[in-house]
């Protein structure tokens, strides 16, 4: 988990009794709270509560990921979100991976038929998520 | 391994545009 940490993130640990005023600036209001910034300082994932470690790698992963879906960088994306999905596949980050992965091929392609197989993958392996329901309008 | 955590903000935001590396935010409340 170090390595990981060390090797992907410019990490900061900020105590709440040290720096409140830097829990009002990044809308920090519970601990523990992580967020992932891109390196412009844009907040582009936040969860709050302590997981599993499964969970929580999936958790920064799905960071990175949408900092790269942010800057229009659609293939490494969608590599991020796919990625997610096959090594973390029970985790509650996976459904909501799948889900931009579609979108990120889409925004890549212009193709809707990647829209298509993304709600029917839904259909197999996360019948029951949310994400299901939202990618259902675009099952052909 | 042990990670290197930073304190300040506005120094970890210059070193992440500087190496175009992503932020980890921690907000903690733990023991001191």
């Amino acid at each position: 988990m170090a390595a990981y940490v060390s090797e992907n993130f410019i990490p900061v640990k900020i105590h709440i009794k040290e720096q409140p005023d830097t829990f009002k600036r990044f809308g920090a209001q519970w601990t523990p709270t992580m967020a992932v910034l891109d390196p412009e300082g844009t907040k582009r994932h936040q969860f709050e509560g302590y997981l599993p470690a499964e969970e929580f790698l999936a958790q920064l992963e799905l960071g990175l990921a949408q900092s790269a879906f942010a800057h229009e960088q659609w293939g490494e994306a969608q590599e991020r979100f796919r990625a997610i999905v096959q090594q973390f596949p029970k985790s509650d980050a996976a459904p909501e991976a799948l889900y931009w992965a579609g979108v990120a091929k889409y925004k890549a392609s212009g193709d809707a038929n990647a829209l298509a197989d993304t709600a029917r993958q839904f259909k197999e392996k996360y019948p029951e998520s949310v994400w299901a329901k939202k990618s259902s309008v675009w099952a052909a | 391994m042990t990670i290197q955590w930073m304190k300040g903000v506005d120094a970890a935001l210059r070193e992440a545009r500087a190496k175009g590396k992503p932020l980890l935010l921690d907000f903690n409340a733990a023991p001191m």
